[in-house]
């Protein structure tokens, strides 16, 4: 009886005892580097779905046993997932991701945020995020910074596979420098034109690729139109000629769909992360998508 | 621009002093007027750099309103570790204070604000609602004022507390330390303390904080064996997170025992009967004195879109009915929510919540003849309810208390949520009560409440609120509350 009851805990707790370093990233984006970068020396488990919004993600106490099994955990930090994760990282208690220990990895780390406000803020603006923009991997040439920091924190984790990761991060490197050539000069043509978004979510795309951004459907982020404001923003669309309106899959339509019609522009409906579209499976597919529907938007808007 | 500025005034003093010694006596009231001038002009100067500099400074974008901040490519700051460079310079006594964003604070302090406006067909208001944050008066009540701080207090513990503001309906502003406590941050084997003074964890709505209820009142099976201010005492508590696949948590609390805020265990009710008999708090001693308080609570995740979680809770302790009185409560719970995978802001969403429980209240014999004469006092301090002409004799007996709520919301766009709440409580009749009819904080009463509530956002509400009460013996009521709730400051991430 005895006996029996040893080998049941002991079944219970082998699972935190194989070799793979178990990461835990809380969206797919990270995760899908992280699989670039660590291969099959990692296994890799999303919080936040590809196809729901980052910022309202429910904490349901099942992530909190995941992320108490968590070797490595994958943030964006910029206060992306300041409304769900702290809970989760308390309940979870587990040394390994505390705040500063070695397997809490900011992707952050080291890149250009946009939009950092400079001015006074306060929330009737809205959802303005006091660190920036935090929608930071939107921007593929961000993707080598990622790259970089999970390298180095996986290689720090495991430094028996440091050389594999390294390898792994020149590679994915080296076919992002070709990639980047090959996007720039697909969307080289649409230079300068200006676009709407849903949410203040595409702004890093639009910022690399030279796509301007000419207003946004919500009048202050995270706040819902109204009729006045749609109103103004038809008006003005129609005297700036802005055509085209990008939002992700998860977005009412209605709105959208009715300034498109008021102003002679066309939705275009893209993924901001990887698995929001059957089509975005990975990292580099997230992007092959969204530029392909974009620029074939614009060809047929000009 | 400041260094500009000092070294313009030392080129204008060391000019005057030179003169002024070039000078040497003779005319001292021309140097005197040429000193004056050299002052104001310095003095002008140095308002004119002032303005020069102010309109330089960072203001705020004049923007037209329809059009967001466009990217604005100059303005790129590179993230460091963790942070980024919001403040550029140290923080001066002048500034504002700004409690923006979670990752730089020390504290993060936040002031929820509840208040609601309503009428009810009843009498007696006040015990129809039986939470003590429920609105309990024809006109405005002020619910609850909360000022939360929370934050990390060390590499070790984190710590939280919530003083309320209340103000009853004379008026009076009562302060409250609803809850105040740390808890551990790195134990080892999953396993976690809280300490201090804090809700006990027994089922759903016990352990939350009014501004987070779906409803504008609480449940009447909270109030009927929690009391208007919920279970929580001083104490502590311990978690372990079992390592099963799913999500389970095993927690045992052990709180003191005596006080307002455990209504069925050592109260003294303020020395007016309760259950037919008077309390007395009496003195911890032995360890069978203090509230154990066990519960398991577990969770799967059914699809990618929908999560239960279900729990167990128990609580025991000693009652202030008598020397060896004690008193079981067990409680079932379970929420259920559906969220699809494709939400927008967190909508639509479908959630259903109900509890059940049961008090055992074991009630030691109580004799009203409080001076033994077994005579009726004159001033009426002695009861006698079966108007026998003499003091009313209770049998010692176990009371058995039981009800349950169950309420469904539904948030059909985002910022618009529909519910739904009904409730249920009853007991069995108990001896004292045959002797004198039955006690109304024991019989059967129902409510229905549907509800509707617009969050304009994450940091306000509005919500209208109609409930249709039955109470045997006393009847029917109807009521409408409106509530208004708004938060301010930065405030921790919720439970699910």
């Amino acid at each position: 009886m005895k006996a029996k009851f040893l080998i049941l805990t002991a079944m219970l707790f082998a699972g935190a005892a194989h070799a793979a370093l178990n990461v835990v990233a809380t969206i797919s984006d990270f995760g899908a580097i992280a699989e670039e970068i660590g291969a099959d020396k990692i296994k890799v488990t999303t919080i936040c779905k590809g196809t729901e919004d980052a910022h309202f993600v429910s904490a349901r106490p099942g992530f909190i046993r995941l992320l108490n099994q968590a070797d490595v955990l994958l943030e964006g930090g910029a206060d992306l997932e300041a409304g769900w994760l702290p809970t989760l990282v308390n309940g979870a208690r587990n040394q390994k991701i505390q705040s500063e220990a070695p397997g809490r990895v900011l992707l952050s780390r080291g890149i250009t945020l946009l939009e950092v406000p400079t001015g006074p803020i306060d929330r009737s603006m809205g959802d303005v995020h006091p660190f920036g923009n935090p929608h930071f991997w939107l921007d593929p040439a961000n993707g080598k910074i990622m790259a970089n920091n999970l390298a180095e924190a996986f290689s720090r984790l495991d430094p028996s596979n440091a050389r594999s990761y390294d390898r792994n991060r020149q590679k994915f490197n080296e076919r992002l420098e070709r990639k980047l050539n090959e996007w720039a000069k697909l969307m080289e043509p649409y230079r300068g034109t200006k676009v709407v978004t849903y949410h203040k979510s595409f702004d890093y795309l639009l910022a690399r690729f030279g796509l301007e951004l000419a207003g946004t459907i919500e009048p202050k982020p995270g706040i819902e139109p109204g009729a006045a404001y749609v109103k103004l923003l038809i008006s003005r669309l129609k005297v700036e000629g802005v055509k085209l309106i990008l939002i992700e899959p998860y977005r009412p339509r209605k709105t959208p769909e009715y300034v498109a019609q008021a102003s002679g522009g066309k939705i275009v409906i893209v993924p901001e992360r990887v698995g929001g579209h059957e089509k975005a499976k990975d990292f580099f597919g997230l992007f092959e998508y969204d530029l392909a529907q974009i620029a074939a938007a614009l060809k047929e808007t000009k | 621009m400041k260094n500009l500025n000092l070294s313009c005034l030392m080129i204008i003093i060391s000019l005057a002093s030179s003169r002024l010694q070039a000078a040497k006596g003779p005319d001292l009231q021309a140097l005197k007027r040429e000193l004056q001038e050299l002052r104001e002009r310095t003095d002008e100067l140095q308002r004119k750099i002032e303005q020069y500099e102010s309109k330089t400074s960072t203001q705020p974008q004049p923007q037209p309103l329809p059009r967001p901040a466009v990217v604005d490519v100059p303005k790129q700051t590179p993230a460091t570790a963790g942070a980024t460079n919001v403040v550029a310079r140290p923080w001066s006594p002048t500034d504002p204070i700004r409690l923006l964003g979670t990752q730089r604070n020390y504290l993060n302090l936040s002031f929820d604000a509840l208040v609601a406006a309503g009428t009810s067909t009843a009498d007696d208001i006040q015990s129809l609602q039986l939470g003590g944050h429920d609105p309990n008066q024809r006109g405005f009540t002020v619910q609850n004022l909360e000022t939360t701080l929370d934050g990390k207090v060390d590499p070790y513990f984190r710590g939280q507390a919530n003083i309320i503001l209340q103000i009853d309906p004379e008026g009076e502003t009562a302060l409250e330390a609803e809850e105040a406590y740390l808890e551990t941050l790195s134990l080892p084997w999953n396993l976690q303390v809280r300490a201090g003074h804090f809700f006990t964890e027994f089922g759903r709505l016990n352990p939350t904080h009014p501004h987070l209820w779906d409803f504008v009142d609480q449940p009447l099976i909270n109030g009927r064996l929690f009391g208007a201010d919920g279970l929580r005492n001083p104490g502590a508590r311990l978690s372990w997170l079992v390592p099963t696949p799913f999500y389970s948590e095993l927690f045992l609390a052990v709180q003191n025992s005596q006080g307002e805020t455990s209504q069925s265990f050592r109260n003294s009710h303020e020395d007016e009967p309760y259950l037919g008999r008077l309390h007395d708090t009496g003195r911890v001693r032995s360890v069978n004195d203090v509230l154990f308080a066990p519960r398991y609570a577990a969770s799967f995740n059914l699809s990618d879109s929908q999560t239960l979680l279900m729990g167990a809770s128990a609580a025991f302790g000693p009652n202030g009915s008598g020397r060896d009185a004690d008193t079981q409560i067990y409680g079932v719970d379970l929420f259920w929510k559906w969220k699809p995978v494709n939400h927008h802001g967190g909508f639509p969403f479908v959630s259903w919540q109900s509890e059940a429980m049961l008090r055992r209240f074991k009630a030691d014999a109580f004799d009203w003849d409080l001076d033994g004469d077994s005579a009726l006092n004159p001033d009426g301090s002695e009861q006698d309810l079966n108007g026998d002409g003499i003091p009313d004799l209770l049998p010692n007996e176990i009371l058995s208390d039981y009800g349950f709520y169950s309420q469904l919301a539904y948030g059909f766009r985002k910022g618009w949520v529909a519910g739904l709440r009904g409730d249920w409580v009853s007991s069995d009749a108990a001896r004292y009560e045959r002797l004198f009819g039955r006690d109304a904080d024991r019989a059967q009463r129902w409510r229905v409440a549907p509800n509707l509530t617009w969050y304009p956002s994450e940091f306000s509400k509005i919500r209208l609120q109609y409930n249709f009460d039955r109470r045997r013996s006393i009847g029917d009521d109807h009521s409408v509350w409106l509530q208004l709730e708004f938060l301010l400051g930065s405030h921790a991430a919720h439970k699910f």
